[in-house]
């Protein structure tokens, strides 16, 4: 007998690529039942015609996540009701790749996707964290020379520094906190442009959050915006 | 045409249709599937009275839409933008011939727009000119997502797609609506990614660019090219309805559209029938921008209002505005620029 608990927390490291918020948070976790190792998890998403790039990647990345789980044999996860669930689910059972699950439809793996929503996801969370240094009495012109050993301890903060380690950026206390997606540093001149951009970003990703619980909730009840209750 | 303490509005619908998806017309899953996610956005983001059965939505009157446009919903003229889905509807979802039937009966009333998809070549780009001699649309309505056979989609880059596009240039039919969707070739690309308008854009100067849901679900995207072509243009099909339901999120997105785009290059659409016209430019023309967040994005004048709802439309479209209704241009649209150096790829 597998800890529920350690079943959902391995499926809160599970993001949505597009939102960078968790499958959990999100609630498209329908079920989720372990028998003797073996563990069944159901996904849903907002529409029935969602992105099937992501939806793949939703569903790849919830399969490998619950088998890094300790006493975790065999694990079946379960897109429902999406135009491109049979394609999905069998080309992850089987440990398909992408191409291979959507053969001829396809010339690539996701990589290349997921890297550039990382990207977005960091940079949305730069310009998150550089709003409360600011708020907290932080002054513009600092901004080119903050390090991050500057930073405060707070959530802003380490979600930065979270996604800013998974981009392989440099993490050394003296690197500076405002750079482009690829890790350079932003010169003083050109930060009001760059968190500009970055705060487009955030408003894009922050409204597709929350059509995604809007239309969740429509398509299956109130339960839609809770996450997985059984 | 609509007025509101003292303030006269003239209303160009930007994106409507009139579709079949009732069950007979379904060709498969697809289809039921279409109209059911359309469903839920329009039961998601529309007011409670304005929400109607499943039923009437897969299949509405042309009644319905005249009382709804025209009679209640204070447009002056309505824009269709066919979107074909053959694979998905046995007659296809709303076809330029479908919208011909309205427009003939009400020409004053209507702009009729057509279609092209490139994947069906030479024999398409004639096809294509025959509609337009048919029919003489001043737009083309393109769907880059839709599925055809074993392809699920195609860029405004593909060989066909340019010539298809200087064929536009050629006739005369000057604006381009683009609207994307989930899928495209190859899959593992992001299907929603506008940077294919943007390579258009630069390379047919001459014609007009509308991405349809300002680039929704990648607002950043659309802004980023806005910035920078001329003649690329947003048309708040999906956003509008934002105003009812999280008023501070339309607040940010009608800023960031002002700052990148500017006030002459966004159009109002309802994309009826997933919303209605009446209570989208009732609760537009009553919106502010929130007192808190106004340092930020400014505010709404009466005239901002004024072309989002129709003068900007109007001018794409040539269609005589009323001069009390009319605007002048006051210079604020934001300059063209460069890329930023911002750079989201490696
Ligand atoms: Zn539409």
């Amino acid at each position: 007998m597998i800890e529920r608990a350690a079943l959902l927390a391995a499926l809160s490291k599970v993001r949505d690529p597009e939102l960078d918020e968790p499958l959990t948070d999100l609630g498209f976790v329908s079920a989720l039942v372990e028998d003797e190792g073996r563990v069944t998890a159901c996904l849903r998403l907002p529409t029935y015609f969602c992105a099937p790039n992501f939806a793949y990647l939703m569903v790849a990345d919830a399969k490998t996540a619950l088998l890094s789980i300790p006493g975790v044999t065999e694990v079946n996860v379960v897109l429902e009701d999406h135009f491109a669930s049979d394609e999905i689910n069998s080309g992850v059972g089987a440990n398909e790749t992408f191409r291979a699950t959507f053969e001829g439809l396809a010339n690539d793996e996701l990589g290349d996707l997921r890297a550039l929503f990382n990207r977005k996801a960091f940079l949305v969370r730069q310009e998150k964290l550089c709003r409360e240094v600011l708020e907290a009495g932080g002054h513009p012109e600092d901004l080119p020379s903050l390090r991050l050993a500057d930073l405060p301890s707070s959530r802003a903060a380490e979600r930065y520094l979270e996604r800013r380690a998974e981009l392989g950026l440099d993490m050394s206390p003296g690197a500076p906190v405002v750079v482009t997606a690829n890790g350079t540093r932003v010169a003083g001149t050109r930060i009001d442009e760059h968190l500009r951009f970055a705060r487009t970003i955030r408003i894009s990703v922050e409204g597709n959050a929350g059509l995604c619980r809007g239309l969740l909730a429509t398509r299956y009840g109130n339960s839609g915006s809770k996450g997985v209750t059984i | 045409m609509y007025e509101k303490d003292g303030e006269k509005y003239f209303i160009v619908d930007g994106h409507i249709h009139w579709w079949d998806a009732s069950p007979e017309n379904q060709k498969n899953k697809y289809g039921d599937g279409f109209i059911r996610c359309f469903y839920d956005y329009h039961k998601n983001l529309s007011p409670k009275e304005y929400v109607w059965p499943l039923e009437k939505y897969q299949k509405y009157s042309q009644e319905d839409l005249m009382h709804d446009l025209f009679e209640v919903g204070y447009v002056d003229v309505g824009i269709f933008q066919p979107t074909y889905l053959s694979d998905f509807y046995v007659e296809g979802f709303n076809t330029t011939e479908r919208d011909a039937v309205l427009k003939e009966k009400y020409p004053d009333k209507f702009m009729l727009n057509t279609s092209f998809d490139p994947r069906y070549e030479q024999q398409g780009l004639e096809e294509f000119e025959e509609k337009v001699r048919r029919w003489n649309p001043k737009g083309v309505k393109l769907y880059t997502a839709e599925w055809k056979g074993d392809s699920k989609g195609w860029k405004l880059t593909d060989e066909w797609a340019l010539k298809h596009l200087q064929k536009c240039l050629d006739l005369g039919v000057t604006n381009i609506h683009i609207h994307k969707g989930p899928t495209i070739w190859p899959l593992n690309k992001d299907a929603f990614d506008v940077s294919d308008v943007d390579d258009a854009a630069t390379t047919f100067t001459d014609l007009k660019f509308i991405v349809e849901h300002v680039g929704l679900p990648r607002l950043e995207d659309f802004c980023w090219i806005a910035v920078q072509e001329p003649n690329v243009f947003g048309g708040l099909a999906v956003a509008m309805p934002f105003i009812h339901t999280r008023p501070r999120y339309f607040a940010n997105l009608i800023g960031e559209l002002l700052y990148w785009a500017g006030e002459d290059r966004i159009l109002f659409s309802s994309d009826y029938a997933l919303w209605q016209p009446k209570w989208l430019v009732e609760m537009f023309v009553d919106f502010q921008i929130p007192e808190d967040m106004q340092s930020e994005l400014g505010e709404l004048t009466p005239n901002i209002k004024r072309k989002i709802l129709g003068v900007n439309a109007a001018r794409l479209y040539d269609i005589p505005i009323p001069e009390s209704m009319d605007v002048a241009d006051e210079g604020t649209t934001p300059e063209i620029t460069d890329k930023p150096p911002v750079p989201v790829g490696t």
